[in-house]
């Protein structure tokens, strides 16, 4: 076990196997995402953008080689080697996720949808309403904490999500294709808003996207090609 | 982009002074490339010589900053004409990468790292106009745009010759 330092990267993954059945998703992926950086993961369809997500994530655990997690001033920790009740855990406390679509629960209202991470952590129902109420209001969704996801647009939608995903104040925020079903203009606003909350906080970002013009709104970006990483864009170490 | 053009079609809307002129150009199209003084002074002349415009009543010792110019009916036919001539689209960058592509496959060299530097650095210069993008007006947005579009195509080709770059390998070697 190494203490972190800054320089370390605070996912670390080396030699990433998985495959589903036949389908080799990750054949030999080596990543490092820096500390407080913005990542964008770039790729065909199919190529295995979501399979190394979720392996960062230790959403699953690969069928070879490893992850680890180095939070700032904690000790690093092999993700790869958890059991998924431990995984569990970490992402819930660690981790923030945003999708492409479908993430908040119809029948709850926009800020009760925002306040479900926190109450899962026992934070108390009037401290989370407040703090759900702030970020819904820094992602320029003031006033709309009452509605229900049926009656906001998709842009909306897609703020509750990532207010939803950061409400914990997570260490890195995933995020895949997250402005994937919305149209230009909806996605940059998306895009900004979600990127200045995450550059003020300093938390790590990856993101997902296919989409050029996305990816450049991330600091770097890496490219996932057929299971393995663009011959431009591979860690030396 | 054309210069003169665009400095004659500024001219058109009013009679202005080369200093004026200079900085609505900046103003609309400088986006940090600002015009010289001497290329506004020397466009002008070309286009006083040209008679696509006049210069009016000089001050008496005056250099060419103290005149105010005017264009004539010649340049308002000549800024017409350049509004409603479609451009060609460049293909210079494309077909040089196009080349390198080739070369590379032909010398068996690594064709996908060649895409993959051309495709980060089009990615640095996409982040530089979306970071560009940030506090700018609308019309820095549009100009900043315009520029991703345009680099976002040449991706789309650098991602499908990718893909297609074992086969085109194979008909290369063919041939
Ligand atoms: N749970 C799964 N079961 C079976 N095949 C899967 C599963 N997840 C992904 N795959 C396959 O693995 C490959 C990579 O998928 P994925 O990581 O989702 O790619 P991407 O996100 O880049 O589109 C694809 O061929 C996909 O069909
Ligand atoms: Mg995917």
């Amino acid at each position: 076990m190494t203490a972190s330092d800054t320089t370390s990267p605070i996912l670390r993954a080396r030699a990433l196997h998985q495959s589903y059945g036949q389908t080799q998703a990750l054949r030999g992926i080596d990543v490092d995402v820096h500390r407080g950086e913005v990542l964008a993961v770039m790729g065909p369809s199919g190529s295995g953008k979501s399979t190394l997500l979720h392996c960062l994530a230790g959403v699953i655990a690969p069928d070879q080689g490893t992850v680890t997690y180095t939070p700032s001033g904690g000790d690093a920790l092999e993700i790869s080697a958890l059991n998924e009740p431990k995984r569990s855990r970490l992402r819930l406390s660690e981790f923030g996720f945003v999708f492409q679509f479908g993430q908040l629960l119809p029948e709850l209202t926009a800020l009760d949808n925002v306040s479900i991470p926190l109450l899962l952590g026992r934070t108390k129902r009037a401290e989370a309403l407040h703090r759900s109420g702030e970020l819904l209001d820094r992602l320029g969704l003031d006033g709309m904490g009452a509605k229900l996801p049926g009656e906001l647009s998709g842009g909306q939608a897609q703020r509750v999500a990532v207010a939803r995903a950061l409400v914990t104040n997570p260490a890195v925020l995933f995020a895949d294709e997250p402005t994937g079903s919305l149209d230009s203009l909806a996605s940059e606003n998306v895009l900004t808003l979600m990127l200045e909350l995450v550059r003020e906080v300093g938390t790590t970002v990856v993101m997902i996207t296919h989409d050029a013009r996305t990816a450049a709104y991330a600091d770097r970006e890496v490219m996932v090609r057929d299971g393995v990483i663009g011959a431009g864009y591979r860690v030396s170490s | 982009m054309n210069n003169s053009l665009t400095l004659l079609g500024l001219l058109s809307r009013q009679p202005s002074y080369g200093y004026d002129l200079k900085h609505s150009y900046d103003r609309y199209f400088g986006m940090g490339k600002p015009l010289a003084f001497g290329q506004v002074y020397s466009t002008l002349a070309r286009m006083i010589r040209d008679e696509l415009i006049r210069a009016l009543g000089e001050e008496t010792g005056a250099g060419p900053d103290r005149k105010k110019y005017e264009i004539t009916g010649a340049g308002h036919e000549r800024v017409r004409e350049w509004l409603f001539t479609p451009d060609v689209p460049s293909e210079t960058l494309q077909s040089n990468l196009f080349a390198k592509t080739v070369i590379a496959l032909l010398i068996d060299d690594d064709a996908d790292r060649l895409l993959d530097l051309q495709r980060a650095e089009h990615m640095t210069r996409m982040r530089e106009l979306t970071r560009l993008k940030k506090d700018a007006d609308l019309l820095q947005v549009l100009i900043c745009d315009h520029g991703l579009f345009h680099i976002e195509a040449d991706l789309r080709w650098i991602e499908l010759t990718s893909a297609r770059l074992t086969q085109l390998k194979k008909e290369l070697q063919s041939a």
